[in-house]
């Protein structure tokens, strides 16, 4: 039997207090860029034009940018790497159709060069605005949905504990996105979406371990009977953070520019996913857990 | 073999069947040449191609619009089927422009969503489809009336020093001034007449029967290239609803045999009225007004009795007649409509996704694969063949409700093969803990699937809220990965619970195990 992380016994809680440290900075960072710069929103819902256009031949991203300047286009200009240097990404905040105007511009200024348009996503500013509100909608009422759910099927401080990981992960991988420079669309909405689900299904299990212990060792301390717990289950939390890992991993790097941002956001989820079940779902409901305690005038730490 | 375990047994061969019956078609559809499809009868093959798995736009490229149809100037009665009407016209036009499988529906109060997969000419689709296409017949006002209406906006403009340009022969008449002859303005001054005729003010002096309207095309006159502008009378002689048929044509002017125009047959109606007019009013202008611009103006030579009338201009090649012709035949929209969104997949960019999303899916499946295989050995195989057996289930689900794969679907498949081996791994980590606790095989694989099965109900169960809300909220795309990611949950529940203890039982079943490969 291959075995990893069996019999361990780390005393997790002892240290949740660096990691309530640390998540606060990173969950802080990313309210504050969130707030004062704003995420990159993708055309989808600040509305404008994206267009993919690939060339016959490389063309330098400074000479494309001239051209398109030369003809008073106003394009935010991306040139791909990779296997694709003649292929280009043009944002279009205004309004309008721009596919006729870039094409002169190319057959003017750039001689001997041909696009091909690969794609063009338009969204007018009153669907932009639709979409915006929907995808606010979604997330807060799928997260108000789990929590109901948590919150039926699991006691309070379960339920809390739960739903403040639900939003760490949520926050945190918005916050990457946010770094990095990425761009927030519908697909890395759906991301976030999948991530919030997966978060609660890795704290889900960890609660029901907790659950099952805390019958089992009434007579252990709290932090012990989850120390117990987190130890017991994290040779499985690893192994399937670690299986999507992979799958996510795998669409990063193979499955194209158009799945990019939405696979970074599932890498970047699945380990904040994985770190918050355990350092943020179960330290919190730890903490609860002790101030409920104390309140009855129990102390069991 | 007990009962339940035959059972069991049964239940998942019939499922494993069902699904592979269900793949046939779309193995037999993706697997055939173009030739092959174009030998194929094609109703045959446009119901194989309705069992096959449908792929998205983003996937095989082609067109998304949103329109929105302006009803702002409808009346309350016109404007209550208008967007029904408008879906209609738009499903006729896209019929005769010839578009494989397009979908046209209605949503919401006043938009329409236009599909059209594997669409080679967008620019072309938008202009066809969005073209309000409102035909009028009006005649054109007398050489007097124009005049007397010219004389007053000239003497009005003049009274309120509103003029072009500080030219001083333009301060009396700042109108007429820029007219070449007839109506017509030099390109560069249309600019100008536009803003004058633009005043606050200026509409009272035009009488409420009669309009003005531009000529669509820069046009030659005395040497000049310009445009002309037309006092027309406001009622339509004839519109639109009196065309029976139109046809792109070429040779219907005399003096530019070689011009692409369309021709048009009218209603018997139509026809009536035509001759009826043209017969009244021999001598004068009738104008061809397409959306509320002149095509052109010819003069009435005779009666028309045939009702043959035909649209000309110098812009016209063979590609603007035939969808102009396509426009006409299928009928005006009620109101304007106008593109909200657009989205336009390239055929490269969609098969590029197809092979990427295709490659991730293999590398991704076979990295989780070997890990399951080397770190569970046996009981990792077991994981793998309900893993494979959930991939079949999935696949062939959205077969048969008739879902559409995406590129966000495929991503949705490959991060199932990722959380699917989870549901095992949770029971295979349940018997390990077990046989730890020296219990025996049997007792752990029992304890082991029992044990994880509340846990493993509760994890299914919040991620399926997430996806059902990404479908509530989803569009297009969005939608795609929330129906594989769900339709992925549930298959899984199945392999996982049902199959995978299935072969424990069968295994442990024959005889004295003595180790537990796991």
């Amino acid at each position: 039997m291959l075995q990893l992380l069996i019999g361990t016994d780390i005393p997790f809680m002892r240290y949740r207090r660096f990691a309530y440290v640390f998540s606060s900075l990173i969950v802080a960072a990313a309210l504050a860029w969130f707030f004062v710069k704003g995420p990159r929103y993708g055309v989808d819902f600040t509305g404008g034009t994206l267009l993919q256009i690939r060339t016959n031949q490389v063309v330098h991203a400074d000479q494309m940018r001239n051209a398109l300047e030369a003809e008073g286009i106003q394009a935010e200009l991306q040139q791909m790497t990779g296997d694709n240097p003649n292929e280009y990404l043009l944002r279009f905040r205004t309004q309008g159709d721009p596919v006729r105007q870039v094409q002169d511009a190319i057959s003017k200024h750039l001689p001997g060069v041909t696009m091909e348009l690969r794609g063009n996503q338009t969204v007018g500013p009153k669907v932009g605005s639709d979409l915006r509100q929907k995808a606010i909608m979604a997330i807060l009422t799928s997260l108000g949905a789990i929590l109901v759910y948590v919150g039926i099927r699991y006691e309070f401080k379960f339920a809390l504990g739960g739903v403040a990981a639900l939003f760490h992960d949520v926050l945190v991988t918005l916050g990457f996105l946010m770094f990095t420079g990425r761009e927030v669309s519908l697909t890395v909405v759906a991301a976030l979406l999948t991530i919030a689900g997966y978060s609660i299904n890795d704290t889900i299990v960890v609660f029901d371990r907790i659950r099952e212990r805390a019958k089992a060792l009434r007579k252990e301390r709290h932090s012990r009977v989850m120390d117990i717990a987190v130890n017991e289950t994290l040779s499985r939390t690893v192994i399937t953070a670690f299986t999507v890992f992979l799958a996510a991993l795998a669409l990063f790097l193979w499955g194209g520019d158009v799945l990019r941002d939405f696979s970074f956001a599932m890498l970047v989820g699945v380990v904040f996913g994985t770190y918050s079940s355990v350092y943020v779902a179960s330290a919190m409901a730890l903490d609860i857990w002790i101030a409920i305690d104390r309140r009855k005038g129990v102390s069991a730490e | 073999m007990s009962r339940t375990d035959q059972g069991k047994l049964l239940g998942v061969v019939l499922v494993t069947i069902a699904s592979l019956w269900l793949l046939y078609p779309s193995y037999q559809y993706y697997t055939m040449s173009p030739a092959q499809q174009q030998a194929m009868d094609p109703a045959k093959l446009g119901k194989l191609r309705k069992k096959a798995i449908h792929l998205g736009l983003d996937l095989q490229g082609g067109m998304q619009l949103l329109l929105e149809v302006d009803k702002s100037r409808l009346s309350p009665a016109e404007a209550k089927d208008a967007v029904e009407r408008a879906r209609e016209i738009i499903n006729n036009r896209i019929d005769q422009f010839g578009v494989a499988e397009p979908l046209i529906q209605i949503e919401g109060q006043d938009r329409i969503a236009v599909q059209l997969p594997g669409l080679t000419d967008p620019e072309r689709a938008k202009e066809l489809i969005g073209k309000t296409a409102l035909l009028e017949f009006k005649l054109v006002r007398s050489a007097d009336e124009q005049r007397t209406l010219y004389q007053r906006l000239d003497s009005w403009l003049a009274a309120r020093r509103i003029v072009p340009s500080t030219d001083s022969a333009l301060a009396k008449t700042p109108l007429t001034g820029l007219m070449i002859d007839n109506g017509f303005f030099r390109r560069e001054d249309v600019p100008s007449v536009q803003k004058l005729l633009a005043t606050t003010g200026i509409d009272s002096l035009v009488p409420t029967d009669t309009q003005l309207l531009w000529g669509g095309e820069d046009e030659a006159r005395s040497g000049m290239t310009g445009r002309s502008l037309y006092v027309l009378k406001k009622d339509a002689e004839l519109t639109g609803g009196s065309v029976a048929s139109a046809e792109a044509a070429v040779g219907l002017e005399s003096t530019n045999p070689g011009a692409w125009g369309v021709s048009m047959k009218m209603t018997p109606k139509g026809r009536a009225d035509f001759a009826r007019v043209t017969g009244n009013n021999v001598g004068r202008q009738l104008a061809i007004i397409l959306d509320g611009v002149v095509q052109s103006a010819p003069f009435i030579r005779d009666r028309i009795p045939s009702g043959d009338a035909s649209i000309t201009g110098g812009s016209f090649d063979v590609n603007t007649a035939k969808d102009l012709a396509i426009v006409l035949r299928a009928g005006a929209l009620p109101a304007p409509v106008k593109a909200l969104a657009e989205n336009t997949v390239g055929p490269s960019l969609g098969s590029d996704s197809i092979r990427e999303g295709l490659t991730a899916g293999v590398i991704g499946t076979v990295m989780v694969v070997a890990f399951m295989a080397i770190y569970y050995q046996l009981s990792g195989l077991v994981a793998i063949a309900a893993l494979a057996l959930n991939l079949l289930y999935l696949v062939a689900a959205m077969a048969y409700f008739g879902a559409t794969l995406t590129l966000p679907g495929i991503a949705g498949i490959v991060l199932t093969v990722g959380m699917a081996v989870d549901t095992n791994v949770l029971i295979f980590e349940r018997i390990r803990e077990e046989l730890r606790h020296g219990r025996s095989i049997h007792e752990s694989v029992r304890l082991g699937y029992d044990r994880a099965f509340r846990t493993i109900f509760d994890a299914h169960s919040t991620t399926l809220i997430s996806a059902l809300f990404l479908f509530q909220f989803g569009t297009g795309p969005i939608k795609g990965f929330a129906v594989t990611l769900s339709i992925g949950l549930l298959a899984n529940l199945f392999t996982a619970v049902v199959f995978t203890r299935m072969i424990y039982d069968y295994w442990l079943g024959r005889g004295k195990v003595e180790r537990l490969s796991i």
